[in-house]
C-alpha cells in the first residue's frame, strides 16, 4: 500500500519514569493527546509502524557510528535502562525482518543507511511505544538517526532522507505508519536538565507544521546548541517526517513545557497525502 | 585523557550485563582492559558522576550510568553540579561547547 500515517512525539525518559512529579492538570492533558495520536494512529491500521529515533548510546557508538541505521530483524528488546527508572516493563517487540529488507533495499538507492539485525530499545523508543502501541501488538521498525555524538547529519540530509522513506514505504505492499520522535529544545542529561527554550520550540513547530523546508533546514548545529541544547539535535527526527510528507502540512494536538519531563512535551501529525 | 574509553566502558557496562558481573566481580581486571588514565580509572572506580560529566562524557551514557548504580534523579542532576563547582567546566566532548551556559 504506502504510506498511511505520519506523526511525531517527544521520547524523555521523565515522561513515564517521574510521572509522579509532574504537575497533574498539564500531564494528564499531555497523556490524553497521545492517546489520541494513538487513536488516530490505530484508526489508519498499519501492518507495520517506524519509528525514527534519535537512540542514546543503546546499540550505536563511536567506535562505529551510522549516520542512518534501519532495524532489520523479527523482535527486538526493551527497554534497555532500568525498569524501574523508566517505569516501563522489558519485554520483546515485534519486527518485521522481511519488510525492512525491502525497505532498506530502496532506501540504499538514495542514502547509504545501515542495518541491524539486533537492536535493543532505548527510552527514545519505548516511550512512544508505551502510549502509541500499549499492547505491543504492531510490527515496529526501528529507525536511528545519529543525533548524539558529532559529527552528525546535515538538516538537509535528514529532510531527504525522510523523501527516500517515503519513496521506500510507498513502494511496499503494507500500509505502513511513521512516527518520529525527539526532542524540540532541551539540555537533557546535563545540570541544565529541565531548561526549555519555548520561544525556539514554537517557531521551530511552525516551521514543521508548515513543512517550510528551506526554514527548517536553516539552522546552524552552532546556532542549535545555543538556543536549543545539545538535545535540540534531536530536530532531525521530525525533519525526517517532514521530508516524507513534503508538501503537507502538520496539525499541533500538544505542546508545553514539563521541566521535570526536561523537555517541551509535543504532539503532532502530518498529514499524508 | 581517553574520554572515548571512559565512554566505551560506561556504555557496555550500560548495555551488556555480562560486563555488569565483571565489574562487581573483577573490576581491576575490566578496568585494565581499557586505556585509562589514573583520574579516570578512579572516578570510574567510585562512580564519581560530577567527575566524569566534567571530563565530558557526555550525558546520555552519564544518566544510563547513573541510573545503572541507583542514583535518585535529584542526586544525580546535583552530582553534575557539584562536579563542576568543584572540577570547574566541562573539559572535553559536546558540553564543553556549551561554555556560555552556567557550567
Amino acid at each position: 500500500m504506502s504510506l498511511v500515517f505520519a506523526g511525531v512525539c517527544s521520547h524523555a525518559p521523565g515522561i513515564t519514569g517521574r510521572a509522579a512529579r509532574a504537575e497533574p492538570r498539564v500531564r494528564d492533558e499531555f497523556y490524553a493527546k497521545l492517546g489520541e495520536l494513538r487513536e488516530r494512529l490505530e484508526a489508519a491500521e498499519p501492518d507495520a509502524l517506524i519509528v525514527v529515533a534519535a537512540e542514546h548510546f543503546a546499540n550505536f557508538f563511536m567506535n562505529n557510528m551510522p549516520a542512518y541505521c534501519v532495524g532489520m530483524a523479527d523482535f527486538y528488546e526493551g527497554p534497555i535502562e532500568d525498569e524501574a527508572w523508566l517505569a516501563i516493563e522489558r519485554r520483546r517487540v515485534p519486527g518485521n525482518a522481511a519488510l525492512s529488507r525491502r525497505i532498506v533495499e530502496k532506501l540504499l538507492h538514495d542514502i547509504d543507511v545501515a542495518y541491524a539485525e539486533e537492536w535493543k530499545f532505548d527510552h527514545g523508543i519505548m516511550v512512544p511505544l508505551h502510549f502509541l502501541t500499549p499492547r505491543y501488538d504492531v510490527p515496529v521498525i526501528p529507525v536511528n538517526v545519529n543525533c548524539q555524538g558529532p559529527p552528525l547529519t546535515p538538516l538537509e540530509r535528514a529532510y531527504e532522507f525522510g523523501r527516500a522513506l517515503r519513496r521506500a514505504c510507498d513502494a511496499q505492499p503494507e500500509r505502513i505508519a511513521l512516527v518520529g520522535t525527539g526532542g524540540i529544545s532541551h539540555w537533557p542529561a546535563t545540570p541544565d536538565s529541565g531548561t526549555i527554550n519555548e520561544a525556539w520550540d514554537r517557531e521551530f513547530l511552525a516551521r514543521f507544521l508548515a513543512n517550510d523546508r528551506a526554514a527548517l533546514t536553516s539552522y546552524t548545529d552552532e546556532e542549535t546548541l545555543r538556543d536549543a541544547g545539545q538535545g535540540g539535535f534531536e530536530i532531525r527526527t521530525f525533519l525526517a517526517v517532514a521530508g516524507a510528507t513534503e508538501g503537507a502540512k502538520g496539525e499541533l494536538l500538544f505542546y508545553a513545557p514539563i521541566p521535570i519531563f526536561a523537555v517541551g512535551c509535543t504532539v503532532a501529525t502530518m498529514a499524508v497525502e | 585523557m581517553s574520554l572515548y574509553y571512559v565512554q566505551k566502558l560506561l556504555y557496555q557496562l550500560n548495555r551488556d550485563p555480562a560486563i555488569r558481573r565483571r565489574f562487581e566481580a573483577d573490576r581491576a581486571g575490566l578496568l585494565d582492559e581499557y586505556e585509562l588514565t589514573g583520574e579516570e580509572r578512579a572516578a570510574i572506580e567510585t562512580g564519581d558522576i560530577g567527575l566524569l560529566y566534567v571530563m565530558g562524557v557526555n550525558g546520555q551514557i552519564l544518566m544510563h550510568y547513573a541510573a545503572l548504580l541507583g542514583q535518585p534523579w535529584d542526586v544525580y542532576i546535583e552530582a553534575m553540579r557539584e562536579g563542576v563547582r568543584k572540577h570547574g567546566p566541562v573539559r572535553a566532548g559536546l558540553y564543553s561547547m556549551l561554555k556560555d551556559r552556567q557550567q
